[in-house]
């Protein structure tokens, strides 16, 4: 059973573009999450400390930091405009106080240090504590300066900035497991950097044909396996998922593995290849799965198994009987992502409508809750949705010809280790709790 | 599976230094014309049965090459990859655009299409084809 927790943004209708969300990403441990938006700028949300008297709710996410990550930029050689949207949010594991964060908009990556200030010296012999300078002359005792605390300053500054390698877009970036490096990942090739070196890359997948004019499939999204650091993965606009092991050979061109489907070629229509591109693939927390998104379902691989999936789920299947339209509005091109939560036992994934779906694999039910500020009371349980394919229209179903298609979730997340949730609408943020008790 | 040759494309621009000379960005797209698919039906044959889940995406396809019958041979392929891959690239060359403004001399210049992301033919993108960049210097709503 989940319940509404809370929701940010602006509540008009009138969307500006730069409030787009872009990216949405917790921290490994749950306390901190951060979203990105078209604008380039990336808002951090802190949850609050428990409550222990309020115990049947956990803490409430606060706003903690908010910075302008990347600006937009003019490639004047090429002469072409690079959009400072947020593309992806990567969280390091924190080895200190500080908090540290890898954003990427299509070019350029960049390392942000996040870092908290709740005290400042105080009593300096030279210096007003307006930071002027005193005349040394007017001085007659010397005082040792102390620390006092003050109000907490979150500061973000940035620590490294990856930039020129990428010709074309970056879709993924992904922390190795190692720590130290990691990886981002264009439409044609992907690159292996060390989170220390700013100024060599090592490209270690290259699909870009000699000839252009074979371009027959793109790379959509790559990740790391969590626990081989050796290991990693990427999609393609094919359906197709390769593993790559990066101890086999220098370039990773040729893949360890491929996982694939097959296609029934009576089954083929015009569509057939665009709803399969994967839009997204994440590892399941154990490292033994990996899921993949395309335009109409989810799927579970077992990384043992290359010649299908063990399980596939029906995000929308109502959409099938739409595709002309979708692709005419161009919806048929739409990234919806997708995520495990903490024990892997449930996945979850976007849709239209400001609907967004979770399926049980123990259970094997599913549920279709909506992202509105209908039910905005917190603490209020959310109740299912169901669309209605054709044919009679029950009472709180809803038709496919009524569904917003501009009212898309493509950005959700899980909280590590509880089950809380975050959903990205188009310019609003919302968390959802489960029933707790 | 028929093997369909791939269609031509619009060319990728060719990376060379930047020398007065060398204009040549706007390269014409060329389509190779292809037989609509009539091919496809007949490979699945009259004996098939038409699987429930089928049925719609064909009817779908139906009703999209009714619409835009030049589609091409290749699903959903090679044109839209490129596409892809071009996503947001908007050319805009001071030295192309003032000269081909003396060559017009009063003569309005050709403005993009509806589709202002492609750009082919003799169009040169011109200043108000370019979206307004606007930096973001107001704080984001989510932390309001």
């Amino acid at each position: 059973l989940w319940c509404f927790s809370q929701v940010k943004g602006a509540v008009d209708d009138d969307v500006a573009e730069a409030d787009i969300i872009s990216t949405v990403e917790f921290n490994h441990s749950g306390e901190l999450l951060a979203t990105g938006d078209k604008g380039g700028r990336v808002v951090i949300f802190q949850q609050e400390q428990e409550n222990k008297i309020q115990s049947h709710s956990r803490g409430e996410y606060n706003v903690y930091s908010t910075f302008q990550s990347h600006e937009p930029e003019f490639d004047y050689l090429k002469s072409l405009e690079i959009e400072e949207k947020i593309n992806k949010i990567r969280w390091l594991p924190q080895k200190n106080a500080a908090q540290f964060l890898l954003s990427t908009n299509d070019k350029t990556i960049k390392l942000w240090k996040i870092s908290e200030r709740d005290k400042r010296p105080e009593g300096y012999n030279l210096k007003e504590e307006d930071g002027r300078y005193r005349d040394p002359t007017t001085v007659t005792t010397l005082r040792v300066p102390v620390f006092r605390p003050m109000d907490l300053m979150v500061e973000a500054s940035p620590r490294r900035i990856f930039a020129n390698a990428h010709t074309y877009h970056i879709n993924s970036i992904s922390i190795n497991s190692d720590y130290e490096t990691y990886l981002s990942a264009d439409d044609l090739r992907i690159n292996l950097w060390h989170l220390e070196i700013t100024d060599r890359s090592f490209n270690i997948v290259d699909i870009k044909p000699a000839n252009m004019e074979e371009l027959t499939e793109v790379i959509t999204a790559a990740e790391f396996h969590p626990n081989s650091c050796n290991t990693f993965v990427y999609s393609s606009s094919k359906g197709t998922i390769r593993l790559c092991d990066m101890r086999a050979s220098a370039l990773c061109d040729r893949h360890s593995k491929l996982f694939e489907e097959p296609e029934d070629p009576s089954n083929r229509s015009f569509f057939s290849e665009i709803i399969s591109s994967i839009s997204d693939v994440k590892f399941s927390h154990s490292g033994r799965y990996m899921m993949t998104r395309d335009y109409l379902s989810v799927k579970i691989w077992d990384l043992n198994m290359e010649n299908r999936p063990v399980e596939t789920y029906q995000v929308h299947e109502y959409l099938r009987s739409k595709l002309c339209s979708l692709y005419e509005n161009d919806c048929i091109f739409d990234k919806f992502e997708c995520c495990w939560n903490g024990s892997d036992s449930v996945v979850m994934t976007g849709s239209y409508n400001n609907f967004f779906r979770m399926f049980d694999r123990n259970t094997k039910r599913d549920i279709t809750l909506e992202a509105s500020r209908e039910n905005n009371k917190p603490r209020t349980v959310l109740k299912p949705r169901k669309v209605c394919a054709s044919g009679k229209r029950k009472k709180d179903e809803i038709s496919v010809d009524s569904l917003d298609f501009n009212k898309k979730i493509l950005h959700t997340a899980w909280h590590p280790k509880e089950n809380i949730i975050a959903v990205a609408t188009t310019n609003n943020l919302y968390i959802f709790q489960d029933k707790v008790n | 599976i028929p093997v369909s040759p791939p269609p031509s494309l619009l060319r990728l621009p060719s990376r060379a230094p930047y020398t007065p000379q060398s204009r040549s960005r706007h390269v014409p797209e060329t389509r190779r014309r292809e037989p609509c698919g009539g091919d496809r039906r007949g490979e699945a044959g009259e004996d098939t049965q038409e699987k429930e889940g089928i049925l719609p995406e064909r009817a779908e396809e139906a009703k999209l090459k009714a619409k835009y019958p030049s589609l091409g041979q290749k699903p959903g392929g090679s044109d839209f990859l490129m596409k892809r891959l071009q996503k947001g690239q908007k050319y805009f060359d001071s030295g192309d655009y003032n000269m081909a403004k003396a060559k017009m001399k009063n003569k309005q210049l050709p403005s993009a299409g509806p589709d202002k992301n492609l750009v082919t033919g003799d169009h040169i993108p011109t200043p108000q084809d370019l979206p307004q960049r606007k930096s973001s210097l107001v704080t984001s709503k989510l932390a309001g």
